[in-house]
């Protein structure tokens, strides 16, 4: 019966050829403008460790002076060195690392490259295990090293293939900063989308190059990069005791109940900060998860959310264009439908046969948006934007892509099928 | 014409679901063309703002020293300086922590009082020297320059804190509504900072919305960063902008190799930093275009298809009032007010949902507000492009002859 539906519903669609492709062409730009859009929203806002953020937390502290302070108000972003070294010295998580953004000179053991500035990132060892982050080869630093000034660099997989070819570098000595640093680690690829551990230096940047241990990149006065906020006005130039939060620190707890222990010992530490008279504040402390964190941060630019609403309102439009056009078409076919009433089809038979009909339409459509919604994605990693190389279509999504068109042009066959089937066989007969 | 609109809603009501699917089109479309153009507009005022600097003429080269530590950095910079100075083509140049359109700062809060009290004003702290206004081209309307005795070095960990500044107009107003900033204090941290200086303009280093509000307040401090990394911003003569884009960069690397200039981004000019820093706006401000205008041709392509169709259904009774004594005229002018009545109603609802659309976006997005002539404008878009679109269908209908009347099919 399907076949015979289907080879009905080509005939018809071939009848009117002009009609057909409006309605193709409709679907498909209206499929195709949402996809992308859509595919984009949803690499931004994805969860960038999934099974495993639900674990992480962010814990923030508010060591700020009373100057200034509104009610209410949220704590910094980021923690201060000693706030910091507390939180971990005191290891009270799971896992914890604190963490900072900066940027090292590398001067490349083959002399026929240039010297060249790398994005780097300083942090104690448990960024590693913390965040699922692969190895290649070799492994992270060791605990003690957190704390000996050791001489140590993990390198990301594009700057051990730029340095290396790709060879295993474990052991090797490269130069950073005027100092020699011995590669114990290189990762494979690895680029969480958006770079949510450090939200200071671009929401959905490239991973760093290079991985120091905090200590020796602070004590050797490698350059910093990301945001530092100070208050009070002390002329401190030691970045250690200064009052400015500038690191970030994050905190692994594996159970509920460990996250609301943890939230207690950040507040106990905040009021023990005050009655040591470091804290002028009351204790003022959150524990966002990753997710929240990112949420709260609000990481998806408002620009990439407008234009799915956008494209979706577009769509809407293409589909009540699609719902006129196949009313009109369907009506127009009242004397043929008739006549199959009146030679015995029911009226459930006709239904079927127009929505196989419309189904036909929208499969076309669809294929037609996956092919634009492609296009689409092409050009946006064609764009400067931070996040453009993540726009890729995955197979979820294009399973979505060709779900959304068919289900969308069925619906959009719904009221034109039902309105033709009611068509009384008697009547249409005799008008012809 | 009056005549006909009786008729035509009777016509109608057979014919309630193709006419109600025809005005909610036309108020969809209103709806999204209203406000796509709205946000086409706004980002279009975003990317002609004025930075306030020769940007026809002005280099930036990002240089950073290999292996020197913050005290190496003065004697290099100033070495550096005198190079790219000397260099043929080359008005003047200096060096800098920030410049308009480069997306990365410093950005304080600067106040009439000391200790963070009394008024307080957002502004971008922009390192300068007594070379700065000249290199940029800034326009000085009212004090001084800054002398080079008062120029200093500044290490990453110092306090700001300088006693002479030079701040734009935008900011001069914003702290001082009697107009007369010069020789006035303000406080950047504990000690007092005299202005010394007004330029007309200098926008922030920012183009994001969220520094929009203050994007006019800007600080020139005479301090020179000593830190490993630093901008230097080169001013060239007419006509000699690509040949500085290579000798200055040429000329930095012979006179000291120790140095990183980056590939991506490191010699550019200050036209190709404007594309960079407003390339969302302007890929925003296409992409709502692309949207409006395929929007516009699907909704009259769908007007065109329904009305093709019902004449197609209605050809006898056309045929009957031509029989009738109907002229082309009046079968055409029936079409044309049919369409103009569903048009009317389409954009009443579509007005109104033009308006709360706008509100939806004022609330998620932090839009601005919809102001009527866009709606208006819309509105007459639309009943035009109906117009436009129902036009062959009607002439189709109104060469219907009237013996059409006397056939049985």
């Amino acid at each position: 019966m399907f076949a015979y539906y289907l080879d009905l519903a080509l005939r018809s669609l071939k009848r009117n050829k002009g009609l057909t492709a409006l309605m193709v062409l409709a679907i498909a730009l209206g499929i195709g403008a949402s996809m992308t859009t859509l595919t984009v929203l949803h690499v931004l806002s994805g969860d960038p460790l999934p099974g495993r953020s639900a674990t992480l937390y962010y814990p923030q502290l508010d060591p700020r002076s009373l100057e200034d302070m509104r009610p209410g108000e949220a704590p910094p972003k980021q923690v201060s060195w000693m706030d910091g070294m507390n939180l971990l010295k005191a290891g009270r998580a799971d896992r914890q690392a604190l963490m900072t953004g900066g940027a090292v000179a590398v001067s490349p053991p083959d002399a026929a490259i240039d010297p060249f500035f790398e994005r780097a990132r300083y942090t104690t060892r448990d960024f590693f295990p913390m965040f699922d982050v692969p190895f290649l080869y070799g492994h992270a630093w060791s605990r003690a090293d957190d704390n000996n000034d050791a001489r140590l660099v993990v390198l990301s997989y594009r700057i051990n293939e730029r340095l290396f070819g790709g060879a295993d570098s474990t052991g090797k000595v490269l130069r950073m900063g005027g100092k020699d640093f011995r590669i114990v680690g290189v990762l494979k690829p690895w680029r969480p989308a958006p770079h949510f551990y450090d939200l200071m230096t671009g929401d959905y940047s490239n991973s760093e190059g290079v991985y120091l241990p905090l200590l020796t990149a602070t004590d050797l006065k490698f350059p910093f990069n990301g945001s530092r906020d100070c208050w009070g006005n002390s002329a401190n130039v030691d970045q250690k005791t200064a009052q400015c939060t500038w690191l970030q620190f994050w905190v692994q707890l594996d159970t509920p109940a460990k996250a609301a222990a943890y939230k207690q010992f950040l507040d106990n530490y905040s009021r023990q900060q005050k009655s040591q008279g470091v804290y002028q504040r009351d204790p003022n402390v959150r524990l966002p998860d990753l997710m929240q964190w990112l949420d709260y941060n609000q990481v998806v630019p408002s620009d990439v959310q407008m234009q799915f609403w956008l494209a979706l309102g577009f769509l809407v439009v293409c589909l009540v264009n699609t719902i006129g056009l196949m009313l009109a078409k369907f009506l127009r076919r009242a004397g043929e439908l008739g006549v199959r009433r009146a030679l015995g089809a029911s009226r459930r038979s006709i239904f079927a046969q127009l929505l196989v009909e419309a189904g036909a339409v929208g499969l076309v459509g669809g294929i037609g948006g996956l092919l634009l919604a492609l296009a689409g994605l092409g050009l946006v990693r064609m764009q400067a934007t931070d996040y453009a190389p993540l726009a890729h279509l995955d197979m979820s999504m294009l399973g979505a892509t060709m779900l959304l068109a068919v289900v969308a042009t069925l619906f959009a066959g719904l009221l034109p099928a039902w309105r033709a089937c009611l068509i009384p066989p008697a009547l249409q007969l005799k008008s012809n | 014409m009056n005549l006909q609109v009786k008729p035509i809603f009777s016509a109608l009501r057979h014919h309630k679901a193709g006419t109600l699917l025809i005005a909610l089109q036309i108020a969809l479309t209103l709806a999204i063309v209203c406000n796509a153009l709205f946000i086409i507009q706004q980002r279009i005022s975003l990317l002609t703002r004025p930075s306030g600097v020769d940007e026809a003429h002005l280099i930036r080269v990002m240089n950073g020293w290999v292996g020197a530590s913050d005290k190496d950095v003065g004697p290099l910079m100033q070495s550096d300086l005198d190079t790219l100075r000397r260099l043929p083509g080359v008005v003047d140049a200096y060096a800098t922590n920030a410049t308009p359109l480069s997306g990365g700062g410093w950005a304080t809060g600067m106040h009439s009082k000391p200790d963070g009290k009394g008024k307080r004003v957002q502004t971008a702290i922009y390192f300068s020297d007594a070379h700065t206004l000249d290199t940029l081209g800034l326009k000085l309307v009212a004090g001084r320059n800054f002398h080079a005795s008062e120029v200093q070095g500044f290490l990453p960990n110092d306090t700001l804190q300088p006693p002479q500044i030079i701040v734009t107009r935008a900011l001069a107003d914003n702290l001082f509504s009697d107009g007369h900033a010069v020789g006035k204090v303000v406080y950047l941290g504990k000690k007092p900072s005299t202005i010394i200086g007004v330029v007309a303009r200098l926008q922030v280093p920012w183009v994001a919305s969220w520094a929009s509000n203050w994007e006019g307040n800007s600080t020139l401090v005479p301090r020179q960063m000593l830190t490993n990394g630093t901008n230097y911003v080169i001013r060239v003569r007419d006509g000699q902008l690509q040949k500085v884009l290579h000798s200055a960069p040429a000329a930095l690397l012979a006179a000291d190799r120790m140095r990183v200039i980056p590939d991506d981004q490191g010699v550019v000019t200050f036209e190709q930093m404007r594309a960079k820093a407003y390339k969302s706006d302007r890929g925003m401000a296409i992409l709502m275009g692309v949207i409006c205008t395929v929007l516009l041709a699907i909704t009259a392509a769908g007007i065109v298809g329904l009305t093709s169709f019902w004449v197609g259904q209605r050809r006898k009774q056309i045929g009957v009032r031509r029989a009738l004594g109907a002229t082309r005229h009046d079968i055409l002018g029936y079409f044309l007010t049919e369409n103009l009545l569903i048009g009317i109603a389409g954009v009443a609802i579509g007005g109104a949902l033009a308006v709360g659309m706008n509100q939806w976006l004022m609330h998620a997005f932090e839009m601005q507000r919809l102001s009527w002539p866009w709606i208006a404008g819309g509105v007459v878009v639309l009943l035009l492009l109906g117009q436009a679109a129902v036009l062959a269908p009607a002439l189709r209908a109104s060469n219907v002859p009237p013996v059409v009347a006397t056939r049985s099919v």
